[in-house]
Order: C-alpha cells, then structure tokens, then sequence
C-alpha cells in the first residue's frame, strides 16, 4: 500500500506544480523543463553529493574490473555491509538511535565519524578479501570462464544481503540486521553552510564531497605512485608478464579486493550521514548498478574516469528527476548505463588503469 | 578438492562414464515412438502428481497444485531462458523484463483497469485470455528484437549488465507509468479461460476462487503450463537440432571461431534472444491469467536471478536439466513452508523456507566451484543422423563389455532420479 499512496502523492505533487509542463505521451510522463531551470544550481549540488559517493564506489568496481576483468557484482553487498560496520561502531562507542542530533563539538563529532569511518572500511575491506578467497580464488585456480565468475557474483551477493537480512540478527540479539533499516544514528546536523544561486550547501554536503575528493587523490597517488600501485597496473596491464617480473599476482588481487573494499566502507559512512535510514540489508544493491554505471560511463579500469563517471552521473540523474519527475530517477540512471554501454563501451575516459605510465 | 565432480563432458571417443550417461545413450537410441511410449506416461504421472497426494511428497504450507502450478511457468521460463543463456551462451539478468511484458500485455488488454482493456468492446471474456496469449508472445519477441538489435554487439559481462537494466527499467515503467498500467496498484481481473462453468464454480475451474484441493484452479493451470512446455520443448528441440541451434552451439563455445566459419553470428544471437524473450511472454501470459493481478513487484531483478538460477542449477544448454532445476527452486521452499517436522524430527520450516535466497545464493557458489555444469549436464553430442548413430554406440559399448541385457528399461535407475527421461520424446 505504502507504493500506493506515493505515487499518490507524487500525482498530486505534479498536478501543483505552478510551471507549464509539456506533456508526452499523452498526459502519461511529465516533463517540465522549467522545473529544472528554476532549481539547477541545488540540482547540481546535491547531485555532485551523491556523485562524489557514487564515484567511491566506482572505483571499487574499476579496480577490480581493470586487473581481473571481472565485474565484481558483489561490490554493492561490500557496499552495504561497511554501512552496518560504521553503525555497529558508533553503537560500540556508545551511541544509541534516538530522535535527536548528539551535540558534542565539531572536533569530537569528525573524530567519532572518523572512527566509524574506518570501522567501516575495516568492514568492507575484510568483506571484500574474504569474498575473493572464498569465492572468487577457487575459479580463478580452474580457470573458469568469465560468466562463472558473474553467477559467483551473484549468488555472493545473494548469500550477503540474506546474511544480514536473517543471520545477523539473529547473532546480534536483534540489534543489527533484519527486514527494516536500522533507525539513525544522527552525530551531525545538516544545516545550510551557504548558499548560492539559490541552492543551500550543506556542511554534510562539504563534508561528502571534500572527503570524496580526498580519498579518490589518494587512491590516485596509491596507484600511480607507489610500489603497490605499480604492481597492480602491471597486473592490469599483462598478467604474466607482471608475474615474470616478480610480482605476485595472489597478493596483487587481494590488495586490489581491500582497496575497492575500504573506499566502499569509506563511501558507506559519507552515504549514512546524507541519508541516515538507508542502512537495509537491501540497501547496497540499486546504488551498485549506479556505481557500475559511473565506472562505466567514465571508463571502466580508468580511476579517474571512476570519479568523473561518479559525479556526472549523481548531477544527470537529478537533472533527470527535475525533468520528468522523482519516481524516474532511477530510470535515467539505467537509461544512462544502456546508452553508454551501447554507444561507448568504453566510456568517456577510455579504459586505461594498465595503460597508464609505470 | 575433488577431482571426480570435475570430469570434462565426455566427447566421442571417450568411453561412457557413470549411469547417467548410461541412460542418455539408451534414450538416443530408442525410436521415437517407443520415447513417446515412455515419456507420456511419466508426463501423466507428474500431471496427476497433485491429485495422489503422496505422504511426504505434498506440500503443507501451500497447495501442492498451485506449488506444481508455480513450478510449470518457473520452468517454461527456465526453458525460455536456456535458449539464451545455454545454448547461446548469452547471460541474459534481465529476463524478468520478457517475464513483465507478456504478463502485462495480457493484463492491459484484459483487465478493466486498464485504459486499452479490450473486453468490454468486441473481445468476448471468454476467449479473451487465449486470444492475449499469441499477442503477448509476439509483442515480447518484438521487444527482444528491439533490445537485442543494438545490444547484441556487446558481449559477455556488459550483455549482462545491459539486460539488467533493461529488466529494471521495464519494471519502473509499469511503476511508474501509472494512468496506464495503474502503477504500484496494478491491474486487477485479468482474463483467464473460462472452462468448466457450473454452478460449483460459477467462474470456471481456472478462477482463482476455484480453491478446493485437489481438484482446483492451480492444478488445471499446472495442466495448462504441462501442455505448452510439451509444446515449447518439442519446438526448442527442433531448433536445436536445426542450422539455428548447430549455430548456436558454435556461438557459445568460440564466436570469433564461428564468425570465421561463415556463422552469422549476430543474427543468430538475435534469433536465440527473440525466441528466448518469445517464450518469457508466454510464461508471463500464463502468470497473468492464472493469478489474475499484475503488480511490479513480482518483476524484479531478484527474480532474474532466481530464473538464472533454476538455469544455472538444473544444467546450462539441457532443457531436462533446467526443467529439474525450476523444480528444485519452487518446490524446495515450499516444501519446508508450514512444515513442524520430517520423518520424526521436528523441523522449523517457516524459518528455512525463508531462507531460501541464501541457501539458493551458496548454492550458486558453490555449484560453480565444484560442478559449474549444474545437477543434469548439457552433453555435446549429435544433432544430425543422431538416432541411427546412437543405436549403432550403444550396440558397441554394449558388444564390448559383453553384456546381453540393456540398461533397465524404466529408465530410472540414474541415481537422480525418474527425471532424466522426462522431456517426453524430446531428445
């Protein structure tokens, strides 16, 4: 019934709205360009909030993709589970879900984030190594065909959601886990740091953005710059050419599988202050097929197309919103991902994380 | 790890290994008269499976003929499906999608609640369900033409994330566009046949308020579904032993290989997936009518991946193998379902049943682990003169071991079961 009365009140919505809509297919979807002219600034925002997260993702499933060309389906349970993780640290460190924000001082507040931020990545780091020993390594060792690998995927990624949706609460004694969201755990107020061209800029927006930007910098320098990072290209790049050379292929994957991991746990934790009741077991899936997307739209095996397919994708997803209406968001994100796939599959940035200069 | 779960598919030259293939080759070489002698029999055995009530057998939480019903269309998608993804080689997520467009081509030109209902004009109730059918099988192959056109040129993984989209995206229409298919509400009071009106079930036997086991509306739509896999299994095994199904054989094992051998590839990656889609409205059409309401969220993309599933379970590229396995994935959870305990050991039923997506999600890994093949798996083997030349391996295989008596002829003595002669003729 609940879709009922949304959609309910997303006629009505429509029906109030003051500007000319230019009706297509007869009356059936709504398409109101003023809408998006009227609101573009706070569009693009919010849009480059949801993009910076979607881009932390999307490196995960670059990564992955650029040193063993697998779609890792399973990154959006990796995804899921560090929103779990940084919960269950805030809960160890003592909060408790209430209705009210906990008001302690901006110095105390980015230290306890920073905690359960890492708790997160720990989460999703350890889910993602563990994930590739138990499932993925055995294939690889038979030289499975690809589509084995997605199917692994796939049931991996069916074994984390129902993990968490009946297993973990019954471990946890109820308090994590189960059919609904966890109820928030709020340690930071979302109030307008300044505005522009009408749109509000929230400190969480900053915050996401900045810590976003941030980290995909470092995971930039970490495989363009270090040791480790030339091991993993020259994986990418040539397998056994990479492994002539000394590097160990096992030890390169399973960095490969704790880098995507930690930067999603990363992700989980800028993800729960912009949406505080998203913590659900199915709560990683959809988001997945968008990071994907924005990997793939910027490039897939390409970092930096990761990031650049993350924010262009949050900002045209909420510009498509605006155009036609809130329940389609989700549509133009897969519109996105079909059209790219179909006309550049290989994305804005090409795909590159070999190619790169040693 | 285990060496003997992986033996590679016997090839010719290679002696027969295991019961089995014991069996396969005993099946090929009969005539096809005396596979009908055999196959129809078992076919009205299962058919009446419901009616018998066997013990332990029959489901308790559910009805055991609306169960068989659930697993009849489970398994035409399943056979739709392994055209695409078995034999073709093509991973399809986004199957739902078909799944979705036949049943609500059915339900937006039956239903009254929807603007395109045709019943109350010229399109009598009576008949209106059958004539849906044919129309929902050739709208949903026309939108496997429309998908498959463009994306077919892409291969592996992106086919696959592509279809999953598209499978979404067909599923948030129906949500979304609500004037039309009534959004979140769905369409309620789609057609189904109207047969057997008496003043018992004033609405037919295929009413949904024809409820009474065991003679109730699930078992003549499981009867129905039996009738069209009959149908779809014996076209399906046709193609496959045609040019269509040689090519796609070729497909699936090497397609630059087959591109170079003259196979036109793409168009026969577009046959495989219209036929395929073709099918899934056909099973969509018959969800339609048997549950008459239509809602989008029985079209989600869990549901691909439970179909994938029965495919990738029962054994990619064997039609027997994927039928076994849309049996094991409906029935399994509904046998545990309301059941308190299992020859004398008290069981929790309920709870088990409920976790079918983890244990179907083990299984899948660990399936692919050990014997990615499935439970039945695809065997290559003759597609032309098949019967004659099978007659004449088995007289080898059986002159060379000495032995006078054939396999038994009942055709069960394959550990796994009365399925492995179940296809009716079909192979």
């Amino acid at each position: 019934m609940s879709t009922l009365l949304l959609s309910d009140v997303l006629v009505s919505a429509h029906a109030a709205l003051p500007a000319h809509p230019l009706l297509l297919a007869d009356g059936v979807i709504d398409f109101n360009t003023s809408r998006l002219f009227s609101s573009f600034w706070s569009l693009t925002v919010d849009g480059l909030t949801y993009g910076a997260i979607y881009a932390l993702i999307a490196v995960g499933y670059t990564l992955v993709y650029g040193v063993l060309r697998l779609i890792n389906f399973a990154h959006s349970e990796i995804f899921m589970l560090g929103m779990f993780g940084q919960y269950a640290v805030l809960w160890g460190l003592g909060f408790t879900p209430q209705g009210d924000v906990y008001t302690q001082g901006t110095v105390l507040t980015v230290l306890y984030l920073l905690i359960a931020m890492i708790g997160g990545m720990a989460v999703s780091g350890g889910a993602a190594v563990g994930l590739e020993r138990v499932a993925y390594r055995p294939l690889r060792k038979r030289g499975a065909p690809s589509l084995t690998f997605l199917i692994t995927a796939i049931g991996a990624s069916f074994v984390l959601q129902e993990f968490v949706h009946f297993v973990l609460p019954k471990l946890t004694g109820g308090n994590f886990g189960g059919t609904t969201a966890q109820q928030p755990i709020r340690l930071v107020q979302e109030v307008t740091v300044f505005s522009f061209g009408g749109a509000d800029v929230s400190n969480v927006d900053i915050v996401i953005v900045i810590a976003a930007l941030a980290l995909a910098f470092l995971v930039d320098r970490f495989v363009n710059a270090t040791k480790f990072g030339r091991g993993i290209r020259a994986v990418a790049q040539d397998p056994v050419t990479a492994t002539l050379m000394g590097v160990s292929r096992e030890r390169v994957i399973m960095q490969t599988f704790l880098l995507g991991g930690v930067l999603a746990g990363a992700a989980a934790m800028l993800y729960s202050l912009k949406i505080p009741n998203g913590i659900i077991y199915s709560g990683g899936f959809i988001l997945g097929i968008k990071a994907f997307a924005a990997a793939v739209l910027g490039g897939i095996g390409n970092l930096r197309g990761a990031l650049l397919g993350g924010l262009l994708l949050g900002v045209m997803e909420l510009y498509g919103q605006a155009l036609f209406g809130t329940e389609w968001r989700d549509v133009v994100a897969f519109v996105i991902l079909v059209l790219v796939l179909l006309f550049r599959p290989t994305g804005i940035l090409g795909e590159s994380l070999g190619r790169a200069r040693a | 790890m285990t060496t003997t779960t992986n033996t590679p598919a016997s090839t010719p030259g290679r002696p027969y290994h295991g019961v089995g293939d014991r069996v396969r080759l005993w099946w090929d070489a009969q005539a096809r008269p005396t596979q009908w002698l055999i196959g129809v029999p078992f076919i009205v055995f299962i058919a009446f499976l419901p009616v018998l009530r066997i013990p332990v057998l029959t489901t308790v939480g559910t009805d055991f003929g609306s169960v068989m019903a659930q697993f009849g269309m489970i398994a035409l998608v399943a056979i739709g499906l392994n055209v695409v993804v078995g034999q073709a080689g093509l991973l399809d997520l986004g199957y739902v999608g078909f799944y979705a467009i036949g049943a609500y081509t059915v339900a937006l030109l039956t239903s009254p609640d929807s603007p395109w209902n045709l019943t109350d004009q010229w399109l009598s109730q009576d008949w209106a369900w059958l004539f849906c059918v044919p129309v929902a099988i050739a709208i949903t192959a026309i939108s496997g033409l429309i998908l498959g056109s463009p994306t077919l040129r892409l291969r592996g993984d992106y086919l696959a994330i592509v279809t999953l989209g598209f499978g979404e995206i067909v599923r948030l229409l129906a949500d979304n566009l609500t004037t039309i298919t009534g959004g979140g509400q769905g369409l309620k009071r789609v057609a189904y046949p109207r047969l057997g009106e008496s003043t018992e079930h004033p609405d037919g036997v295929f009413s949904a308020g024809n409820s009474a086991p065991p003679w109730n509306s699930g078992l003549w739509w499981f009867w129905v579904s039996i009738v069209l896999i009959v149908i779809v299994l014996l076209v399906v095994g046709n193609l496959e032993r045609s040019r269509v199904g040689r090519a796609w054989v070729a497909i699936r094992e090497d397609e630059d290989a087959a591109e170079i051998m003259g196979v036109p590839t793409f168009k026969f990656k577009l046959w495989a997936f219209v036929i395929g889609a073709g099918i899934g409205g056909l099973s969509g059409a018959l969800y339609a009518g048997q549950v008459q309401f239509v809602v989008p969220t029985n079209f989600n993309v869990v549901n691909s991946m439970f179909f994938l599933c029965a495919v990738v379970l029962g054994g990619q590229g064997n039609k027997l193998g994927v039928i076994l396995g849309a049996f094991v994935i409906v029935y399994l959870p509904n046998f545990f379902l309301g059941r308190t305990d299992l020859f004398g050991i008290s069981i929790d039923g309920n709870t088990i049943a409920s976790y079918k997506y983890l244990f179907f999600g083990l299984a899948l890994i660990i399936l692919m682990i050990f014997r990615p093949q499935g439970l039945l798996p695809a065997r290559q083997k003759l597609l032309a003169y098949s019967r004659q030349l099978y007659q004449a391996a088995r007289r080898a295989v059986l002159a060379g071991e000495g032995r006078t008596t054939p396999v038994p002829a009942d055709g069960t003595v394959d550990g796994r079961g009365p399925a492995a002669t179940k296809d009716g003729g079909e192979r």
